[in-house]
């Protein structure tokens, strides 16, 4: 019945533009295993299922299951070799329909009248897994957890004994990762096996038998489960003990600098996304803003950067009205941003490095001349911005679209620092960097806070709220869930917070302010 | 009376017959995430292909293969530069029309002024078209309308109703994650624009072979364009097609039916051009969503891209 | 087994550029000798003397420079649209509003004024026809959201049927015996030529002057910065901050004034009357899309590839005389010029490397 009793992948290599992603790698995995992959964003483990599904060829290296090697050229034929893989970013056609999504995943649909002839075959399959899914629905209707179940389902259909799952907790909320890891129980008793992608440690302590670790590319450690500990596995993933805690001196509370009053903002999918939502913001401080990925958080970067439109309440800044601006006014206002999807919207990706150093800024006078633009002082600011910020590029004539993600990142961040901005809002602005650059930027935004700006930041990655923020709201299906201190005892409920079972507040004040 | 409404139903159907056809290709196509702006192009070489072979061979019905493989022929261009070459697919689509265009013209050159012997016989449907008022007008007609109506519902089906059309819509949703289920997209985009290409060279055939009996230079007048704007007007679904495309058929016969009005017949001649502008803007206030817009129209897709 | 292997090539140079665009076009040249010889020409004879009657005699180069007036114009025009992603494709509407504006004014206050003053006026009246025109489907694609490919082209159709519709109409010549078309411009309003050609030096001029002018607004000023932002990058360009409206209005008027500007050199240039809308201009809004793109979307480098195109021009009307061709020639060869011309683009964003796979 399982076809894939034991998986390896032998020395796997594989390069970008003459950079390892993959070097010399080698898993094992057994059926009723479940193996987790471990690293830092970019540490290579993407690459190396991509390549295991089909998707890249390696430069050297093999595939072997039950002993005998294989060739995967194509998705395709890692499918009917009985591999299925969830991707991080989902692969559903996002205006179809749940069951034509199955339908064109299947490999046995039939030509005629897919979907009537599906449905019975998924009604039988689901209650066996206990997936609770309107067939019918649009996909961008379902939450991420209930797409996630679709993919599950595609690849459980097509017969697939080994699951690779990227990072499937990201977007997940607390109770739907306990549903996940119920399912991933359920499969392994079934000699189903599951490569688990995760930089998260308690995860992979949970549900993994054994763990591999990548940093780099490389492989630099590897055990059983039982046989180790936390602190070991993040020893192995950093390369080096870390210091969690960042010395982060304690300012005197400033003047408000940002008050945001009762605002609701419509998402793309033309439902609620931010729902009543109010805090202040003040000088020298770091406000965090946690909670599950998709509850919106974006939104909520988006309508006080001006870019989405507010539906009501009011968002001031040093007490002006700054309420549905356009993106310029609110930016001459003092309020830089960093958004969520850098490449998308930060960027313009054939203009030239110095081109894109003054995206926002280049109708600042210091730029421009009458209608003018002074390339002279942009290519200056530029450079000063490469080199302070460490930006890896051998011109400023370059198209920006020739650079790693981290760099363009890095780019984007000092662009948006140094003009000293009232207000920095950030989101996720150390995603995908290795640990090296993630201190440095962290560094940069305490020192942006010293010198009298407040930050606005989002962040899934709760180290990163507890080691920079000042206070902390969880955000939860568009409402605040509650405003703490980080150093209020009561943090330790904020699990509860971000899966929506437990309202919090620091002081009364605000409190009157949420409800 | 009598006469003059079932001569303008005839007359909608006729003009709504290659228009019919030429959207249901382009939905096909644009389905796939494929724009093709070479409509034009691809019907005139349609249309004279079919004229050169009917008047050589004297027979009508070689002249529509004869422009099926004219058609699938010049639209490879396109499929090639977009699919393959990643190229930008409206200045690909525009160069395919410039190419049709002036190929058809050097092509039909010696035809100019030569009208067919031999056109294709309209067709009475036994019974139907015995029927009063509408038997006349709807099924007493050229073999193309029947085609194009035929083939517009079959595309429906085929597009809503098989696994084929799930593979080819996804294409245009969402390239990526159809490819990532096994999906050769690209052999998916070609099969879609040279089908879109033969049915834009079907239109053209009826142009020169049925709806008139011949070769004028320049003779699609635009009607590859209006065909384009049919498909958003058609929310980018046949069945709709054959409504939009009717609608536009009669826009052009109107033109006729006003002239002894006394109404200058360039404004007259302005109306289809000027009810596609107002559709569109009329369409456009509809909710995007709801305006089924394949999400990567235009959209260059690269394999296997980071 | 050989495989092909293609990857993103990263610093392109100008001349990597320059050799590409060459070998393009020597390919597309290759693919028209075929047809050629499928029509029963000699095609090397045909090829060199589309060269030989556009540049090879001094009449022939006046004639080219001609021609290449109104591609200039446009063609720079068009490098700023599509630099922005705006598709324009109706520049031959706003070259015929152009020159129904110039013919009114010239028709109007013509008669009264001097040349010193109502050249200047009717070259604005064209430009702000042109941009008229050109300002419908920027509103309509900003505001609405509509496709301006569609109407872009819906609006060429519209403006050469009211263009007819003034001509056989309420404009009709007294002196033009039942025949549509104006009466000539009065003289004031009629553009000087180079002596011994039909070369009309101010118009000219100001084809130069405005692809210069236009580089400089591409390269140099906050509003291209703007559209190359908008350009490549929507998405980035709302975050920016940038208005989209005024963007795409100010372009489009600029694409559609200097298109307007074409007209108004055709109509008092060369026709010195408003005639058939096919008569003023002879496809040049179309084939000035491939001058654009030859150029690489640099308004500069339109001055020479609406040289080269106009010489295509030139010496296809002469073959075509001289050999019997049909009037499409130029369209053929127009439309496989730019086919190869996308083409080469792939081969310059590639790397294509063919080698053996060990497997």
């Amino acid at each position: 019945m399982i076809k894939i009793q034991r998986l390896e992948m032998k020395d796997i290599c594989k390069s970008f533009q003459g950079i390892h992603a993959n070097k010399d790698i080698n898993v094992e995995v057994n059926s009723g295993e479940i193996l987790g992959l471990l690293g830092e964003n970019g540490a290579g483990k993407t690459t190396l299922m991509n390549i295991l599904y089909g998707i890249y060829q390696p430069d050297s290296g093999s595939i072997l299951i039950n002993g005998k090697p294989v060739r995967i050229a194509n998705p395709l034929e890692s499918i009917n070799l009985g591999i299925g893989m969830v991707h991080q970013h989902f692969m559903l056609i996002q205006n179809h329909s749940v069951i034509e999504n199955i339908a064109l995943g299947y490999k046995d649909t039939p030509f005629l009248f897919p979907r009537k002839i599906l449905r019975q075959k998924i009604k039988s399959f689901s209650s066996q897994f206990d997936f609770q899914i309107d067939l019918d629905q649009k996909v961008w209707q379902l939450s991420a957890g209930e797409q996630q179940r679709v993919e599950i389902i595609k690849t459980l259909l097509n017969g697939a004994d080994l699951l690779i799952l990227d990072e499937p907790t990201s977007v997940l909320t607390a109770r739907e990762i306990k549903e996940l890891i119920d399912i991933l129980r359920r499969m392994k008793a079934d000699g189903h096996s599951v490569i688990f992608i995760s930089h998260k440690l308690n995860e992979i302590m949970e549900i993994c038998d054994h763990v591999t670790v990548l940093r780099k590319g490389r492989i630099v450690g590897g055990a059983q489960t039982k046989d180790t500990d936390k602190l070991g596995l993040a020893r192995m993933m950093v390369g080096k003990d870390v210091a969690l805690t960042m010395d982060r001196e304690k300012l005197p509370k400033g003047d408000r600098v940002l008050s945001v009053r009762n605002i609701h903002v419509t998402g793309d999918k033309g439902v609620a996304a931010v729902k009543n939502v109010s805090f202040e913001l003040y000088k020298n401080e770091i406000f965090g803003v946690a909670g599950v990925a998709g509850n919106g958080q974006r939104e909520l970067a988006e309508a006080i950067t001006g870019i989405r439109p507010i539906d009501s309440g009011k968002v001031r800044i040093n007490g002006r009205d700054i309420t549905n601006l356009s993106p310029r006014q609110i930016y001459d206002y003092g309020i830089s941003h960093v958004p969520e999807e850098r490449i998308r919207f930060g960027i313009a990706p054939g203009l030239f490095l110095y081109d894109n150093a003054i995206l926002k800024q280049h109708h600042l006078k210091k730029f421009s001349k009458w209608y003018f633009l002074n390339y002279e002082r942009i290519k200056l600011h530029t450079k000063s911005i490469i080199t302070e910020f460490r930006v890896a590029t051998h011109a400023i004539n370059n198209q920006i679209r020739n650079l790693s993600g981290g760099n363009i990142q890095k780019l984007i961040l000092g662009r948006e620092i140094s003009e000293q901005p009232q207000l920095l809002v950030a989101s996720h602005p150390t995603y995908g960097l290795d640990v090296g650059a993630t201190r440095f930027l962290r560094r940069h935004l305490l020192e942006l806070c010293r010198q009298g700006s407040a930050v606005l930041l989002f962040s899934e990655d709760l180290d990163e709220i507890f080691e920079l923020c000042d206070r902390v709201a969880v955000i939860f299906a568009g409402e605040f869930m509650g405003i703490l201190d980080t150093d209020d005892e009561r943090i330790n409920d904020i699990g509860m917070m971000m899966a929506g079972s437990k309202r919090m507040n620091s002081d009364p004040v605000e409190a009157g302010l949420t409800t | 009376m009598e006469e003059i409404i079932i001569s303008t139903i005839q007359r909608t159907m006729v003009a709504g017959t290659p228009l019919l056809l030429a959207t249901t290709g382009e939905i096909i196509c644009e389905r796939a995430g494929i724009l093709n702006l070479g409509v034009e192009g691809v019907m005139a070489i349609g249309a004279v292909t079919a004229f050169i072979v009917t008047m050589t061979t004297g027979q009508p019905w070689l002249g529509v293969p004869a422009a099926m493989a004219a058609g699938f022929a010049v639209s490879l261009i396109h499929a090639v530069a977009s699919v393959t070459l990643q190229a930008n697919q409206v200045v690909s689509g525009l160069a395919l029309t410039m190419l049709g265009l002036g190929l058809s013209g050097m092509m039909g050159k010696p035809y100019v002024g030569r009208p067919l012997a031999v056109k294709m016989d309209d067709v009475a449907i036994p019974f139907l078209s015995d029927l009063p008022w509408i038997g006349k007008a709807l099924f007493h007609q050229s073999p193309f309308l029947y085609l194009a109506i035929v083939l517009a519902l079959t595309a429906w089906f085929f597009l809503e109703r098989t696994r084929m059309g799930i593979q080819i819509r996804s294409t245009g949703e969402n390239p990526k994650a159809t490819e990532n289920q096994g999906v050769n997209v690209a052999l998916i985009r070609y099969a879609c624009v040279l089908v879109g290409g033969i049915f834009s060279a079907l239109a053209g055939a009826h142009l020169s072979i049925s709806y008139s009996s011949s070769w004028v230079e320049g003779m699609t007048a635009g009607r590859g364009w209006i065909a384009i704007a049919l498909t958003i007007f058609a929310l980018w679904n046949p069945a709709r097609a054959i409504f939009a495309s009717f609608i536009f058929g009669g826009i052009f016969v109107l033109q006729y039916l006003l002239q002894p009005l006394g109404i200058s017949p360039n404004f007259l001649a302005m109306l289809p051009y000027l009810s596609t502008l107002i559709i569109l803007l009329a369409i456009s206030f509809k909710d995007p969503r709801r305006l089924n817009a394949p999400a990567r129209l235009g959209a260059v897709y690269k394999r296997g891209e980071r | 087994m050989i495989r092909i292997i293609t990857s993103d090539r990263y610093n392109i140079t100008p001349l990597r550029s320059f050799m590409t665009n060459i070998a393009a076009l020597g390919a597309g040249i290759l693919a028209i000798s075929l047809i050629f010889l499928a029509a029963g020409v000699n095609p090397l004879y045909a090829v060199c003397q589309i060269f030989i009657e556009s540049f090879g005699s001094i009449y022939g180069i006046k004639e080219t420079i001609t021609k290449a007036i109104p591609l200039i114009l446009i063609g720079a025009g068009l490098t700023l649209a599509f630099r922005a992603k705006f598709w324009n494709i109706g520049a031959e509407g706003q070259l015929l509003m152009g020159a129904v504006f110039a013919t009114w004014t010239a028709q109007h206050l013509g008669p009264a004024l001097p040349p010193a003053l109502i050249v200047p006026l009717i070259f604005t009246a064209g430009f702000i026809g042109g941009a008229l025109w050109g300002i419908i489907p920027a509103i309509l694609k900003i505001k609405y959201a509509i496709n301006e490919v569609i109407t872009t082209l819906m609006l060429n159709y519209i403006c050469a049927e009211f263009l007819t519709m003034l001509i056989v109409g309420p404009w009709k010549g007294k002196t033009r015996f039942g025949f549509p078309g104006t009466d000539p411009l009065p003289d004031s309003a009629i553009l000087g030529v180079l002596p011994g050609s039909r070369i009309h030096y101010v118009t000219l001029i100001l084809a130069i002057i405005c692809s210069v002018g236009l580089c400089v607004l591409i390269y140099k000023t906050r509003f291209g910065y703007e559209a190359r932002v908008v350009g490549e990058n929507p998405d980035a360009g709302k975050y920016a901050g940038i208005d989209f409206l005024k963007t795409s209005l100010i372009l489009m008027a600029v694409s559609g004034g200097l298109a307007g500007l074409a007209g108004v050199g055709e109509v008092a240039g060369i026709h010195h009357y408003l005639g058939y809308p096919a008569s003023v201009s002879s496809g040049y809004g179309f084939t000035a899309i491939i001058v654009a793109w030859l150029a690489k979307l640099n308004p500069l480098f339109a001055i020479a590839s609406g040289l080269f195109f106009a010489g295509i021009i030139v010496g296809g009307d002469a073959i075509q005389i001289s050999l019997g061709l049909p009037a499409a020639t130029v369209e053929i060869v127009n439309g496989i010029l730019l086919i190869f011309l996308i083409m080469g683009d792939y081969f310059l964003y590639n790397k294509i490397q063919i080698c053996r796979s060990r497997a």
